[in-house]
Formats: C-alpha cells, sequence, structure tokens
C-alpha cells in the first residue's frame, strides 16, 4: 500500500514522515518519530494513557489516523517542559505523588494540561468530571486530583505574580 | 490494533463526499469523529475499501436557529454541544444528554452526526432526537432528501440513510415555552453504554400535559419511541399515578439483549425506572416543583 506524506507540527517542531493511512497516530509519534514519552494502553479508547493534545484539544490519539493530523498541532508530553524546567502540571504530579507506575502518567499529565486552560481553577468535582476519560489501573486518583489542584494554583499564582 | 487497507479519502466538500459516495457506495465508509468506526475498523468488523474523511469540511459544523427551527450541523462535536449557549438556552435535552456520553477526549472527537447516523441502539442521540421530532437531512447523487428521526431507524446498524446518502445536517423545531425536558441514563461507569436510558419532552398548557416525546436507548435492536406512555400523560394533569402507568407502557415495549449490562428482565425494569425519573424531572424544570 502507497505511504502518504504527512507534515505537521510536534511540540513547536515541523515533523514530516511518511504513513501508510491505516497507522494511527500513536502509532507514527512512537514509531516513527522516537517520541515514545505517549503510552499505549488498551487500544480501544477508553484509557486515555495514548491522550495528546491535538490542535488545543485533548484527544486520545490510538483513535485516530495520523492522516488526520496532517497540518495540524500536535503536543505530547515531551512538549512540557521548557528550557529544563518542569510545567506546573509536572511539578503537581511529583509533588502529590500523583503517580505509582507511571503508565497513566502521560496520558493524565496532557489531560490535566489541557484542562487547566478550558477551567483554570476547576473544583473537586470538575477536575473528576474532565478527567474521566483517563484511567489509573494502581487507582491513584485521590493524589492525581491533589496533583492537577496543585498545578492549578501554580499556574494561577504564576499568572498573577 | 491496526485497521485493514484503506484508501483514504479527505474531500474539502459536501460535493466532493457526494461524488465519492456515488463512486465507491457500499465500498465506503464515513469516518466522522471515528470512535465507533475506527475501534470496528481495528478488530476487522468494518474493512472498507474507501474511508471518506468528512474532519475538513466546516459547513458540515455549527449550531443556529431559524425561523423556530435549530439546525445542527452533523459534524458538531458532543463538546460543542455541551458548550452552546443557544442549546443550553432553547434545547438542554441535547447537551444534557452529549453530557453522559463517553469521556471529555471522546467528545471532542465524537458527532451529534455520527451518533445519530451510526444506527447503533446504544448510541444516546437517536432517542433525544425521536423525542424531540428532529428531521434528518440526507444529501446524495439523487439529491437532497428530509425525513424524519421517527422511523429512522428500522434495525441495529439499518436505518433509512442509503449507502450513497450523507447526513449533513439535524433540525430541530424549536421547543415552545412551557416545554420540560430530560434525559435519565443509567450506566455503569464513564464511558459505558447505556444500561437503559430514557428522554422525555413535555410541552405543557397550564397544567395540562398538551404532547408528550418519550423515546428509549438501548433497550431494543433500535432506539424505541413509546407512544402508548406518551398517550398516557397527553391531555390530562400529570401526577404519580400517570408516570408509573407510562412506566408500564414504556416497559412493555422493550426488548432488550442480554449482555453484562444485565439481563432482559432488569434492563426492562430500569428502562421503566429511567421512564419514571425523567418524567418527574422534566416536569420539576418546566413546573418549578415536584409532581
Amino acid at each position: 500500500m502507497t505511504r502518504q506524506h504527512l507534515a505537521f507540527t510536534l511540540n513547536g517542531r515541523q515533523v514530516e514522515t511518511l504513513v501508510e493511512p491505516r497507522e494511527l497516530l500513536i502509532h507514527v509519534l512512537r514509531e516513527e518519530l522516537g517520541q515514545t514519552g505517549t503510552h499505549i494502553g488498551c487500544e480501544t479508547s477508553h484509557c486515555g494513557a495514548c491522550t495528546v493534545d491535538l490542535d488545543g484539544i485533548s484527544v486520545k490519539s490510538c483513535t485516530i489516523l495520523a492522516v488526520q493530523a496532517q497540518g495540524s498541532d500536535v503536543m505530547t508530553v515531551e512538549g512540557l517542559a521548557k528550557n529544563g524546567e518542569l510545567h506546573p502540571v509536572q511539578e503537581g504530579f511529583m509533588q502529590e505523588h500523583g503517580l505509582q507506575c507511571g503508565f497513566c502518567t502521560p496520558g493524565m499529565m496532557m489531560r490535566a494540561y489541557r484542562l487547566l486552560q478550558e477551567n483554570p481553577n476547576p473544583t473537586e468535582a470538575e477536575i473528576r468530571w474532565g478527567m474521566a476519560g483517563n484511567l489509573c489501573r494502581c487507582t491513584g486518583y485521590q493524589n492525581i486530583i491533589k496533583s492537577v489542584q496543585y498545578a492549578a494554583r501554580k499556574l494561577q499564582s504564576a499568572k498573577e505574580g | 490494533m491496526i485497521p485493514g487497507h484503506f484508501a483514504y479519502h479527505a474531500p474539502a466538500s459536501v460535493e466532493e463526499v457526494i461524488t465519492l459516495l456515488g463512486q465507491y457506495g457500499d465500498e465506503a465508509s464515513v469516518l466522522a469523529g471515528g470512535h465507533s468506526l475506527l475501534p470496528m475498523m481495528k478488530l476487522r468488523f468494518a474493512e472498507p475499501a474507501h474511508l471518506i474523511d468528512i474532519n475538513r469540511i466546516p459547513v458540515l459544523r455549527g449550531i443556529r436557529e431559524t425561523q423556530g427551527v435549530i439546525h445542527i450541523g452533523a459534524m458538531t462535536t458532543e463538546s460543542e454541544l455541551i458548550a452552546s449557549a443557544l442549546l443550553n438556552e432553547k434545547c438542554p435535552l441535547i447537551p444534557e444528554a452529549a453530557r453522559v456520553i463517553a469521556d471529555p477526549q471522546v467528545r471532542n472527537r465524537g458527532t451529534l452526526g455520527g451518533d445519530v447516523a451510526n444506527g447503533d441502539p446504544s448510541n444516546d442521540h437517536p432517542a433525544v432526537m425521536m423525542a424531540l421530532d428532529a428531521l434528518l437531512v440526507l444529501r446524495g447523487p439523487r439529491g437532497e432528501r428530509v425525513v424524519s428521526a421517527n422511523g429512522f431507524y428500522q434495525g441495529t446498524y439499518l436505518t433509512q440513510r442509503e449507502a450513497d446518502e450523507l447526513l449533513i445536517e439535524i433540525r430541530i423545531p424549536t421547543p415552545p415555552p412551557g416545554t420540560g425536558q430530560a434525559y435519565c441514563k443509567l450506566k455503569r461507569k464513564t464511558g459505558d453504554y447505556a444500561t437503559a436510558a430514557a428522554a422525555v419532552v413535555l410541552q405543557l398548557d397550564g397544567t395540562r400535559c398538551r404532547k408528550a416525546g418519550i423515546a428509549l436507548t438501548n433497550v431494543a435492536p433500535t432506539p424505541l419511541r413509546a407512544d402508548a406512555a406518551e398517550r398516557v400523560l397527553e391531555g390530562k394533569v400529570i401526577d404519580e399515578d400517570l408516570i408509573e402507568q407510562a412506566a408500564v407502557q414504556a416497559m412493555a415495549i422493550c426488548d432488550p439483549a442480554e449482555d453484562l449490562r444485565g439481563d432482559a428482565e432488569y434492563r426492562t425494569h430500569m428502562a421503566g425506572e429511567m421512564t419514571r425519573r425523567a418524567i418527574r424531572l422534566a416536569l420539576q424544570r418546566v413546573q418549578g416543583k415536584s409532581p
């Protein structure tokens, strides 16, 4: 089957590669572009481990064809830290013990990153509703909520600061 | 899991989609949000030779109201339905149903048109559209036709849409003042389909129910319009006795599959309970109090 040319922005950098139409975005990110931070969990759009940012919305990259990202702006967990400094969401997960085995963490952080732009000051209930598409097999939800709250506070104080 | 081979098409206009559908018909599948189709393709339950991606056609998105009719583009996402000020004010039943579908990421991609046209009885919007008397606009090589949501669903994955037609828009008569609506869905967890769900639309004339729309999700091979339950309420002042009679009528038409969500008896009972709750809630919303 012929491969198609695919070009998009990944974490602020222009990337291009050749893909078959049937290849999923998650596979191209990990296998063609070497960005293995995004994890493959269930591959059925339930678990959210593969969550990335696509043109400013959270999506599950196991349920999008790579060719659908043509010309798009994609951000993965590799794009969170800037100049060697952790993003407040990453800092929150570290400070509040928001991970145990760490498998769900890239997807959790990418969803939290977008959630806090959609709603910078969420209530606990809003965080739970907004993070409902991400599963943690270690069931460490309590600390994940605290991590998001930490990041919200930090982002708010940076804005005011 | 990777889908089988297919030729990928990303047309920029509805006209191009119609041409492609005319060319490939049965061989083609239309890719909307993709959260039903892509999983089916990964499992090889669906193996279209041609995939027509309609995500790059802006005219298929958006919500507007003209002359007492709400028009919703087929590619409007669940997240956009939830965020719509127009719908939250004039037809809150639609965002209410969207909020209990899947999860945030899936709702960012999943579309109203995909949910309505798919023909899966576990989709939530079909019952909502039936209760609202929505019209579906289909366009194909032979032109455009408008069909009612009531009658559109003929069997599981079997609808009035022909293989070469595209659902482009959903039209809902703007509910008049004095309308109460509710969608009550029982599900086991986030992302699950309904064990049973009921959509209820009540138009009141003072204290009397002028018109009722009641439809059920996932308790038969198709979504169900519960006409007999509607007739129990219409023309009357709704009280708990009538709500019970309506629930009994709703349960009488259920024919649910037995699955991990429960056996037929349980799911039928839950359809009755969702009907009771949705009638009470719709009434409470329009009257500002419980019956």
